[in-house]
């Protein structure tokens, strides 16, 4: 084809690729977000006190957790698995910080480490199983989940950890939980006004800008994309694929053990029944991510912000009085739409 | 002709969303003959089969089926009106984790009026029916997903010949297949013609084409441009309809290869293959031609450190040339455009420039924070080079035509200087005009690296490269320069007889 024709070509195709992507493509692009205000709104002229600073704290720190959690899976789905260990990395997380303060009587810091360290170890095993052994992604990561479940209850038998339990051998675990640590669930900086941002939600917004920027903007999250992708075009375009896959989940283990600390330190023991909604709750605001911005694949803003919008309609449900055991159909059928908004309704999703 | 018009398709229109594909076409095909239809990508040759095939709906126009309206609204009821359709993708066409029994006889099984429980031993025998009726010498019991692309192809065409069709659409189906394997295809499609099938052939290869063309049908921007029949087809006019310019088959200007820049000894790349050995020089293009399945791609993939050679030493530029991988070989100047662009090469969730930049991520972006603005100003430049046709460089993969998409991942790798580019097979799938841009450009660009270019088709071989090296059986067995081919030899080498030749 000639230049002239080339130009032809493309100025005959303009006009009519706009008039398409006008309507239906901003209706896709924007459409959760003007529903997220919408809400917003409607909660703000319905009940009173959904507006105030303390009401935003609220819902932030009730969605933090979760948030950080489904950042983290947010990393596994882009490379192309899943990983549904992170609800039990997280509680494993939270017994291991418990046990190694309150029986062993190490210091907070020492306990954030073993946790930490726990969750990239089982972030190498993930991936480990998943990109050496072949084990499929939602297979291994939900033989992980079943293990950490059980392991987390073997060094109590099964008993919640706090100061002066009683042992299986009979004797008194004296340790406690240092200050620093549980500063971490209870210290909250002043912002505007004294007192108001607790830590985990700074960790949230630090945590999600991190990822994102990562994900977004440095050549390793754009690799990563491409491994999800594509895994066989990235590998002959030079990509290390198996390394990139092992610290996907290695960022998931991470993220998820941070969310189990910031859970011990809010609770200030090892509870054994706390934690169960956890993987749902993160799986489901990483899926819903999927419809924000019409983005049709995993990414950490549409994550957070789908963290944001289940945060919000349950604690405006809750303001109107809805009972507590709705929530769980709520958070459903949010997730239900937003997943028909990215394979239904985007051009992605149609391939 | 007296031929019986059985299909005929009548002011025929398709457009997707405001975009016209078909604006009118008007196409009979006569049962007892071949109707080739040629078309440059982006042609409407696709979107007139899925119409045809009841994948589409049309927008406009008539299809007639032995003097009745043909209007099927899925591609089962096409196929039991009697019109059948081979697809170009041939994972469409099969079924990868059952056997090739069941394969061939998947219609009957899920079709009206079949049994409720699935006796295998029926099916095994109507399966050997099939497959004797095609001169299909399978395993019958082999996975399909285990086949061989050439063997998966096979398949899926005897698959489709159950169906005992009045209409048989095959939409380039010898895109992956041997030339042995063609012929097979050829001389079944010759029986079916004796039997009075009418046959749509849709097809870049001249070589098909010459060999099975009764009548050449010529589609260009959705229209029909030429209808070519009669005793002497002229086929020159049949590209030129198609093309809609005067193509002017502009011989090589032979090179001669400049200081050796990759050197190959003795590498083995299968367990029963005997050593091959050959030097690349600068600013040369060589081409490596042979028959699907006789390791050009497990060479390409050795020298590219996507596979590791069984023994043998490379050298590169003077020093020990090793790759233990991919980005190993790209960091040393080695870069491979790989065959199957949508299996190797595309990644679909990124657009244009993302694609181009990706395996030189690390050098355009600053303290591993991506460069979007450069990624994007290299795209563009790499866009006018290559005569893209796109709205711009943010455009996704899937809005371009395959002859586009395989502009843009030959851009990807000259962007970046290279010591070594290696092209697997880069004209697959592509229309003539996109082929001659992406030759022209390689000649062009060619100096200051090796080049070489595996390729089944001899023509494309003989349009692009300065010599040729003939493969057989895992090993190099011939090298030709391309101003003085001798023809027999070449032949007789590709063939495997090489050794008899020499005798």
């Amino acid at each position: 084809m000639t230049e002239t024709q080339m130009r032809q070509a493309n100025a005959a195709l303009r006009p009519a690729l706009l008039a398409r992507t006008s309507l239906r493509d901003h209706a896709i692009r924007y459409g959760f977000i003007v529903l997220l205000v919408g809400m917003v709104l409607f909660f703000s002229l319905s009940t009173s006190g959904f507006t105030s600073p303390q009401s935003a704290v609220f819902i932030l720190q009730s969605v933090s957790i979760t948030g950080i959690l489904a950042l983290g899976v947010t990393a596994t789905l882009v490379v192309g698995g899943f990983d549904l260990s992170i609800g039990s990395v997280a509680t494993t997380a939270m017994m291991a910080s418990s046990y190694a303060m309150v029986v062993m009587g190490l210091d907070g810091w020492t306990a954030v480490a073993i946790c930490l360290a726990i969750g990239a170890i089982v972030g190498v095993i993930n991936g480990v199983l998943i990109v050496y052994m072949r084990v499929p992604d939602l297979l291994a990561t939900l033989g992980m989940m079943f293990l950490l479940v059980g392991l987390q209850r073997i060094p109590t038998e099964g008993r919640s950890i706090a100061t002066g339990m009683t042992m299986p051998d009979g004797t008194t675990a004296n340790g406690t939980f240092s200050p620093e640590f549980l500063a971490l669930g209870r210290h909250r900086f002043d912002f505007f006004q004294p007192n108001l941002l607790p830590v985990s939600v700074v960790m949230l917004i630090a945590l999600a800008i991190l990822i994102w920027f990562f994900l977004e903007y440095t050549r390793f999250g754009r690799m990563m994309y491409a491994v999800g992708s594509n895994e066989r075009a990235a590998q002959l375009a030079g990509a290390p694929v198996k390394a990139y896959k092992i610290w996907a989940y290695v960022i998931s283990g991470v993220f998820a053990s941070i969310g189990g600390i910031l859970l011990a330190a809010r609770l200030g023991r090892g509870d054994i029944a706390s934690g169960n909604n956890l993987l749902l709750d993160s799986v489901a605001a990483a899926l819903i991510g999927f419809a924000v911005l019409g983005a049709a694949k995993p990414n950490a803003f549409g994550t957070a912000i789908g963290a944001l919008f289940v945060g919000i309609l349950l604690q405006g449900l809750t303001m109107m009085n809805a009972p507590y055991y709705t929530q769980d159909f709520v958070k459903g059928a949010v997730l239900v739409v937003a997943l028909v908004f990215t394979f239904a309704l985007s051009k992605r999703g149609r391939r | 002709m007296d031929k019986e018009a059985v299909f005929r398709i009548a002011g025929l229109q398709k457009a997707f969303g405001p975009i016209p594909v078909l604006r009118g076409v008007d196409l009979t095909l006569k049962s007892g003959a071949v109707t080739v239809l040629m078309g440059a990508n982006g042609a409407g040759k696709s979107t007139l089969v899925k119409i045809v095939s009841g994948v589409y709906a049309r927008d406009g126009g008539t299809l007639t089926l032995a003097g009745e309206a043909f209007e099927p609204t899925t591609p089962a009821e096409a196929m039991r009106a009697g019109v059948v359709t081979v697809h170009q993708n041939i994972n469409d066409g099969v079924v990868a984790d059952l056997d090739v029994a069941t394969n061939l006889t998947l219609d009957r099984l899920s079709g009206k009026g079949a049994h409720l429980l699935f006796n295998p031993r029926a099916v095994r025998r109507q399966a050997r029916q099939v497959a004797e009726r095609m001169d299909l010498t399978l395993d019958l019991s082999a996975m399909v997903g285990d086949l061989p692309l050439a063997d998966r192809q096979m398949v899926s065409i005897a698959r489709a010949m159950a169906h005992e069709p009045k209409v048989l659409i095959l939409d380039e189906p010898t895109s992956s297949l041997s030339s042995a394997e063609a012929n097979r295809l050829f001389d079944l499609i010759d029986r079916l013609r004796a039997r009075g099938v009418a046959i749509l052939y849709i097809s870049h290869r001249m070589s098909d084409i010459r060999r099975l063309a009764n009548r050449i049908v010529s589609l260009r921007d959705g229209r029909i441009t030429g209808v070519f029949e009669g005793e002497k087809l002229d086929y020159e006019g049949a590209v030129n309809a198609m093309l809609g310019q005067k193509i002017n088959l502009n011989a090589v200007a032979v090179r001669e290869g400049g200081q050796a820049i990759l050197d190959v000894k003795a590498l083995r790349i299968a367990s029963t293959a005997k050593p091959l050995s050959f030097t690349l020089g600068d600013g040369e293009i060589v081409a490596v031609t042979g028959l699907v399945g006789v390791g050009k791609t497990a060479l390409a993939e050795s020298l590219f450190g996507a596979r590791h050679p069984l023994g043998g030493q490379m050298t590169l530029d003077g020093r020990a040339y090793a790759p233990r991988n991919t980005g190993h070989a790209i960091a040393s100047g080695v870069f491979l455009v790989a065959k199957d662009r949508s299996d190797n090469g595309i990644v679909p969730d990124f657009n244009i420039y993302e694609n181009m930049s990706l395996p030189f991520l690390r050098r355009l972006s600053s303290f591993s924070v991506s460069r979007r603005d450069r990624e994007r100003a290299e795209a563009q430049r790499q866009i006018e080079n290559l005569a893209i046709v796109c709205r711009s460089e943010r455009d996704e993969m899937d809005m371009l035509s395959g002859g586009n998409q395989q502009k843009v991942m030959v851009a990807r790798w000259l962007t970046q200087a290279s010591r070594v580019l290696i092209l697997d097979e880069p004209f697959q799938g592509v229309d003539i005009a996109a082929r001659r841009d992406i030759a022209k450009k390689l000649r062009a660009s060619a100096s200051g690296r090796a080049t070489l270019v595996f390729l089944t088709e001899l023509d494309e071989a003989f349009e692009c490269a300065d010599r040729i090296l003939v493969m057989s059986e895992h090993t190099i067995v011939g090298e030709h320069r391309n101003s003085e081919i001798d023809m027999d030899r070449l032949l007789a080498e590709i063939a495997g007889q090489h050794e008899a030749s020499e005798q």
